[in-house]
């Protein structure tokens, strides 16, 4: 029963989904008859399976809805915008009730308001639908109880055509009458035509049949139940007044159902994550082990353009496209996603007493499920944000000439490799002078600092900002855009923030596809190999050619176009050596952090750019301050990933020398 | 003997699964399919002893599906029962229009479940 139930739960996690879809195709057009289907259906679906478990609050208030939902596609109510929003409080509500059943909840979180505003819908169009309602009451469910038990009944049974072409059976009726006790069943041939008139069109055979029993007459209704209207039936109780039972009316003037074609849904199969991850896991080994197997090539003599070679080629190439369609595997739309965001800008704006909308664009690209799970909250915050601080409320902005309702855009694509996750806002833009004065008042910044605008936007990003003097209720839940920032770039992510004055804010994050490759950039240094992420990089040189100065005891800064910029020894900021005094033969790697700080890593050599598959160090060691995670090369050689952010740091560069030649990674 | 066969329609992946296993338990043998035409679809090689099926579905509904197992010469006397809501009286009615042996009332459990079966198939 647990696994049917779990089923169920993630089945309305699906159609809740298409509950919000179809709301939204609402939002954008009232009348879109198929979204109303859709909406209902997978309402009607939840309420089925709810009631399936017992599931008592869930199937009443879906129950509700499904009512609310059933007159709007008769046509008894109409939607507009108010209705919509409705809709999408009930559909929040849903979602909210099925989350509670999830966890073991029956009862509480009840909604009366909301339940009485969607029974105002199709109360206000009740009485007309039951004029009109085909009705036949059920004349055997009505039936009395016998005051006192017969000593048995006279039954005429008759069948219809339409009971045959309904597929029954009446031996079977007369089989259940016999387990209620004595049956005398004598066949009524009297309508059997003669053997010259030829075969009979309409059934013709009947039966009379005595029942000895003290059973109730609504037991022997009950036997007839399904036939009810598809035959003739008298039930007489023996030794009392019998009463005969009415001829239902037949249904024959009903109305076709309306047939919704529907792109038919693709075909699907559930997998256990663990075996996925499994499979990643072994792929990520084998695109390791053909790298191994190519460096080995080139240590012994292989004909060129040979077969070797082809195979080898081709080896490649298969193992490439292997890991890109296993990597397939785990992508899901960020869909879901957005749509849950639709509903925190609905809450965001309710609770701000401003009036906000979502737009969403890009809802199909796909990203890792990792990834699309651990962006929910940085989201959710960055929503919550831009709703609370972006937007103005609707007297401003009709003021400064703009809609009264607040536009939050959320659109999602996939560029070179990566996916982009744009927020947008059509509120106020950044207040720079305020962010600045602030940023000093926290002595975040110099009085006398000179700050250009993209970074005075992004000293949003340092902990301890706050805008709002009060925390408030909605974005000052105890993180900050610090945080938001620290989980975008636990996975890989960068984020930005663009504003324009009096015109909007932008926050966009750029995320890997998947956790499990990654391109960087192969250097050699203290006789470690050491792997930068191509992402932080912004360009390298030899040192010899570039413009360094000596500053202080052995420090180097690089004199670039646009301001001087720190060099470190990338092999000391590790603790594998002391930083040498010099940097001659040094490649230099510039690296730029999210803050947008750059940094000049020396390393003794840089070998190339490759992908790499990232192996993990906190569940094999633990995390170590500079070190984002391990590879392993194509000689099986492991080596570390850098957390370049982490290393322009001067805390972590400071921490780092604890480890100074203690030589923690042999 | 073989066991019964039953298929079985609805677009609830939960209802499927429970009809599946209810069924299963009760020593039948069942087939599922999603909705109408996935149904219909399904009967080009089964020839069941007993067709179940919900109402409300996407692409083709109960009512057009029953219409379409019916016009099968092959299955014109199968029996076909409808999964309904108590309250559906008037869906009721346009199943049995459409040629609909009987019902089962939905929340089902075992109980009204098998003897919905055993009141339409032979056995």
């Amino acid at each position: 029963m647990s696994a049917l139930l779990d089923g169920f739960f993630e089945e309305c996690g699906e159609l809740l989904e298409s509950v919000f879809e179809g709301l939204s195709a609402l939002e954008a057009d009232g009348g879109d008859q198929e979204a109303v289907n859709a909406v209902f259906r997978a309402v009607h679906s939840i309420k089925g399976g709810a009631g399936a478990f017992g599931l008592e609050a869930l199937v009443a208030f879906s129950h509700v809805l499904e009512n609310a939902l059933d007159a709007f596609r008769s046509g008894a109510a109409q939607i507009g915008s108010k209705e919509v929003q409705l809709l999408y409080e009930a559909g929040d509500h849903l979602s909210d009730l099925v989350e509670r059943a999830a966890r073991g909840q029956v009862s509480g979180g009840e909604m009366p308001d909301l339940h009485r505003a969607l029974e105002g819908i199709c109360g206000a169009v009740d009485q007309e639908e039951d004029a009109g309602l085909d009705f036949q009451p059920l004349t055997l469910d009505i039936l009395p109880l016998e005051p006192e038990p017969a000593a048995g009944f006279d039954i005429v049974f008759r069948p219809h055509a339409t009971l045959f072409e309904n597929g029954h059976e009446p031996a079977l009726m007369l089989r259940e009458l016999g387990e209620l006790g004595a049956i005398d069943v004598v066949a009524d041939l009297s309508a059997l035509p003669t053997l010259d008139a030829g075969l009979a069109k309409t059934p013709v055979l009947g039966w009379q049949i005595g029942l000895e029993s003290d059973c109730h007459r609504a037991q022997i209704a009950e036997v007839f139940e399904f036939a009810e209207g598809l035959c003739d039936l008298e039930i007489i109780a023996r030794d009392a007044e019998g009463l005969k039972v009415e001829d239902p009316v037949t249904q024959s003037d009903i109305d076709r159902p309306e047939v919704v074609e529907r792109a038919p849904a693709r075909e699907t199969i559930r997998v256990d994550l663990a075996r996925v991850d499994r499979l990643i896991n072994i792929v990520g080994e084998l695109v390791i082990s053909e790298a191994m197997l190519r460096q080995a090539m080139t240590e012994i003599p292989v004909a060129k353009y040979g077969p070797i070679e082809a195979a080898m080629g081709q080896f490649r190439q298969l193992s490439g496209q292997l890991q890109e369609s296993v990597l397939a595997i785990r992508a899901q739309p960020v869909k879901g996603l957005f749509q849950r965001m639709s509903r925190i800008v609905r809450e965001a704006a309710r609770e701000a007493g401003k009036e906000a909308r979502l737009v969403t664009h890009g809802s199909a690209t796909e990203v890792d499920r990792t990834v699309v799970e651990r962006l929910v909250d940085p989201l959710t915050h960055m929503i919550r944000n831009a709703v609370d601080h972006g937007l103005e409320d609707s007297d401003r902005r009709q003021a400064s000439g703009k809609a009264s309702t607040g536009t939050v855009t959320l659109s999602a694509v996939h560029r070179s490799g990566r996916v982009v996750i744009e927020l947008q806002d059509d509120g106020g833009g950044i207040d720079r002078e305020r962010v600045r004065q602030i940023a000093i008042d926290k002595g975040l910044v110099g009085e006398s600092d000179e700050l250009s605008d993209a970074e005075i936007d992004n000293l949003l990003f340092r902990p301890g900002f706050s805008t709002r003097s009060e925390v408030s209720n909605l974005s000052g839940r105890g993180v900050g855009m610090d945080v938001v920032k620290s989980e975008i770039q636990a996975l890989g992510g960068r984020v930005s923030i663009h504003s324009e004055f009096g015109v909007g804010t932008t926050v966009t994050i750029s995320l890997p596809l998947t956790l499990a490759v990654m391109e960087g950039m192969v250097v050699e240094t203290a006789g470690e190999i050491l792997v930068v992420p191509t992402t932080a990089l912004r360009e390298t040189f030899k040192a010899s050619n570039a413009p360094l100065h000596a500053l202080g005891a052995g420090g180097h800064v690089l004199n670039r176009r646009d301001g001087l910029v720190p060099v470190f020894d990338l092999g000391s900021a590790l603790g594998f050596r002391t930083a040498p005094g010099e940097y001659g033969d040094h490649s230099l790697l510039l690296v730029e952090t999210e803050a947008g700080r750059r940094v000049a890593f020396a390393v003794d050599r840089i070998r190339d750019q490759r992908e790499v598959v990232i192996k993990g160090l906190q569940q094999n060691y633990q995390e170590i301050p500079g070190v984002a995670a391990a590879t392993i090369l194509g000689d099986g050689r492991i080596a570390l990933i850098v957390d370049a952010d982490q290393l322009a740091e001067p805390a972590v560069r400071g921490g780092a020398e604890l480890y100074g030649g203690a030589g923690y990674v042999q | 003997m073989t066991a019964k066969q039953i298929l079985a329609v609805d677009d609830s992946r939960t209802m499927r699964n429970m009809l599946k296993q209810t069924l299963g338990e009760a020593g039948y043998e069942v087939s599922l399919a999603e909705d109408g035409v996935d149904g219909v679809e399904r009967l080009r090689d089964l020839t069941p002893d007993l067709v179940i099926t919900d109402i409300n579905m996407p692409r083709m509904d109960g009512f057009r599906f029953i219409e379409e197992v019916r016009g099968l010469g092959r299955l014109r006397g199968v029996p076909i029962l409808v999964l309904t809501t108590e309250s559906d009286q008037a869906l009721r009615n346009r199943a049995r229009a459409a040629g609909a042996t009987g019902w089962i009332v939905k929340p089902f459990d075992d109980g009204n479940l098998i003897s919905a079966i055993r009141k339409v198939t032979v056995g």
